[in-house]
């Protein structure tokens, strides 16, 4: 059983040493893409476990919890590892077509599943220093693809990326560093019934702001978004694909996962607070997306507005409140890194992401144009796609709370959603290109065509099958969002002791 | 930089950092000192070497590229963990050999820790000098 939580963390781990040392030669590549596929068989057998089980734990070293590392994977984790295996393939393959022999030699494909394994260390990690070690992970090889080949434009992206994501880090070390002393433990389950014996609870509720704080900046809440805008347009779109998917939401995934097993004892203050960071969140996102004129800013700006839904659902703190934000994490990370996906191909054929620069994509290469309204109006919430679950559950999560303001805002920042992806439309794909360029699919290789649009048509597979049968989903995020709200499962896997 | 006093102390001291290091990392398992401190003095030779001399001929004196000695660190680590594999323990659970054991007297212990640890250093070392590299060399 405990291999089936390793292999997420070491596949990839493995393939990234085998991908940089053959990164002269184009088996490198097939290495790189031979290992996702396997990291995705492992993610698959281990969410079956999973579903049998319920919640399942690892003790590494085999020193007994809470004393040594645990990893856990319970709904919420075992899902977020398969959809970063997902992502990940998709990355991988479109890579192929993208990425130039140049900065394979400098260890793209390597940095890359470094990435992944920091990601699945982080969603399955059932201890708090440990997830700081792989927020690090994280950081590092995120940094290293987002400067890699070394333009000006990178470099000033990147800086603002680390500089911004280090002052994150130090405030969730010292976090850690209070919690530690007041608790003695930052086993997850363990703590979980250690902060309950906390005498000084307002010193707690303090070290909750604080990883507040510190996850807000990884997951680019309001007001610390800033350097997700500055940053996601510079590196190679598989990079900001990937990036856009799943970096956010391992922020939002530590909130979640703190804010609901430890962090629970003060709900009116923390999430109160979090309510409101939601609600400007959504705001702020959407309107920066509505001055943009950048293909890949306007979607960048996106992502920010809809952390914002995430974090509502989490901060109504009710049971359909958790189900739409689990929900929506998953649909959010298909979407999200599909539309990068189709910028992507929209800047190889028509030469630009600027949207002044770019148009006659409806025209020429319909499929694109087709591929791109499915992620486009999902995100935006049109029935029968995944987004429209996503917002529905969410929306009657808050109406249910009576909480008619933020029902509304949620519902204009839909709207607004549809505005900017209007805009995208309206210039990229329907008018005719301002140069006379014919940007037509047809004229990109074979082989690479393929590499291009088999992820993009996946994703778009995937977003379509999940609005059109969203039931089992439905389902698992409600037995997810249980999970959440009553820990007891999880503490005693870990621990192996009733509480 | 042209300084006498620092070339000259340097030949000395970078020697005696990287045996400092190999120190440390073996003292490691039972007393302060490990793979990761031992890595970063390790580092902090070849550093000292870059600015003294340059980081052309460190690199040459390093002869191989620090960040391939990164990646091998890093699989040497995880095949360290994978040993456990073989007797059906958790993932990185410590395997030991004694050698030459005879009753009541442990012989030479050897353990996949220590691997462990060496792959640490290797990563450790590597990564940082791929990062001063990357730096010194650029400007």
């Amino acid at each position: 059983m405990s291999w089936l939580l390793v292999n997420p963390i070491l596949i990839p781990l493995l393939t990234a040493v085998l991908a940089y040392m053959f990164r002269f030669n184009p088996a490198g590549r097939w290495i790189s893409v031979a290992g996702t596929v396997a990291l995705l068989l492992a993610s698959v057998l281990m969410m079956a476990e999973v579903l049998e089980h319920g919640v399942i734990a690892a003790q590494m070293s085999n020193w007994q919890a809470p004393f040594g590392i645990t990893l856990v994977a319970d709904y919420l984790g075992a899902v977020m590892v398969v959809i970063t295996a997902i992502t990940g393939l998709a990355t991988v393959i479109y890579s192929l077509a993208e990425i130039p022999e140049r900065l394979e030699r400098l260890g793209f494909h390597a940095l890359l599943q470094v990435l992944m394994a920091a990601v699945c260390g982080a969603f399955l990690t059932g201890d708090l220093f440990n997830l700081y070690v792989w927020f690090e992970v994280m950081l590092i090889s995120s940094f290293g693809l987002l400067v890699l080949g070394g333009s000006k434009e990178q470099l000033d992206g990147g800086i603002k990326y680390v500089t911004l994501n280090l002052v994150s880090t130090i405030m969730f070390l010292s976090g850690i560093g209070l919690l530690y002393g007041v608790t003695g433990t930052l086993n997850m389950a363990d703590l979980h019934l250690a902060v309950r014996e906390v005498e000084n609870q307002g010193l707690l509720t303090t070290i909750a702001v604080m990883f507040l704080v510190a996850f807000g900046v990884k997951a680019a809440l309001f007001p610390l978004f800033f350097w997700l805008p500055a940053s996601y347009h510079t590196p190679p779109v598989a990079v900001s694909a990937i990036f856009a998917g799943l970096l956010t939401k391992v922020g939002v995934y530590a909130m979640i996962r703190t804010f609901t097993l430890i962090f629970d004892h003060d709900v009116g203050y923390t999430h109160q607070i979090m309510l409101w960071l939601a609600v400007l969140t959504m705001v702020t996102g959407v309107l920066g997306a509505a001055a943009m004129n950048d293909f890949r800013r306007i979607l960048s700006f996106h992502i920010i507005s809809q952390i914002g839904y995430m974090i509502l659902g989490l901060a109504l703190f009710t049971p359909l409140g958790l189900v739409g934000a689990v929900f929506y994490l998953v649909h959010h990370i298909i979407v999200k890194a599909n539309l990068f996906f189709v910028a992507g191909v929209a800047k190889r054929i028509a030469g630009s992401t600027d949207l002044a620069r770019i148009g006659g994509l409806y025209a020429h290469a319909p499929l694109l144009a087709f591929l791109f309204l499915i992620p486009a109006f999902s995100l935006a919430g049109f029935p029968p796609l995944s987004g429209f679950w996503a917002k529905y559950v969410l929306v009657k999560a808050a109406l249910d709370l009576q909480m008619w303001f933020v029902a509304g805002v949620s519902l204009a920042v839909g709207l607004l959603t549809i505005y900017s992806m209007t805009k995208i439309w309206g210039a990229a794909f329907w008018p005719a290109h301002p140069e006379g360029k014919r940007p037509r699919l047809g004229d990109v290789p074979v082989g690479e065509r393929l590499a291009l649009m088999l992820p993009i048509i996946g994703l778009a597979l995937l977003t379509c099958i999940i609005g059109l049968f969203p039931e089992p989903f439905v389902q698992f995020a409600e037995t997810s969002a249980a999970q959440l709200l009553d820990s007891t499962d999880y503490v005693t896997t870990v621990l192996g002791v009733q509480p | 930089m042209n300084s006498l006093i620092l070339t000259t102390a340097t030949r000395l001291l970078v020697a005696l950092l990287l045996v400092f290091s190999i120190y440390a990392l073996l003292r490691g398992h039972n007393l302060p000192g490990g793979g990761f401190i031992g890595g970063l003095i390790g580092a902090t030779g070849f550093i000292l070497y870059i600015v003294a001399t340059s980081a052309a001929e460190a690199r040459a004196a390093l002869r191989v590229d620090p960040a391939s000695v990164a990646m091998v660190g890093v699989g040497v680590a995880a095949l360290a963990g994978l040993m456990s594999a073989f007797v059906g323990q958790p993932f990185m659970t410590g395997q030991w050999l004694f050698l030459f054991a005879e009753p009541g007297e442990k012989g030479l212990p050897l353990s996949s820790v220590l691997v462990f640890d060496i792959g640490v250093y290797l990563a450790v070392f590597g990564g940082i000098l791929t990062l001063v590299f990357a730096l010194e060399e650029e400007i």
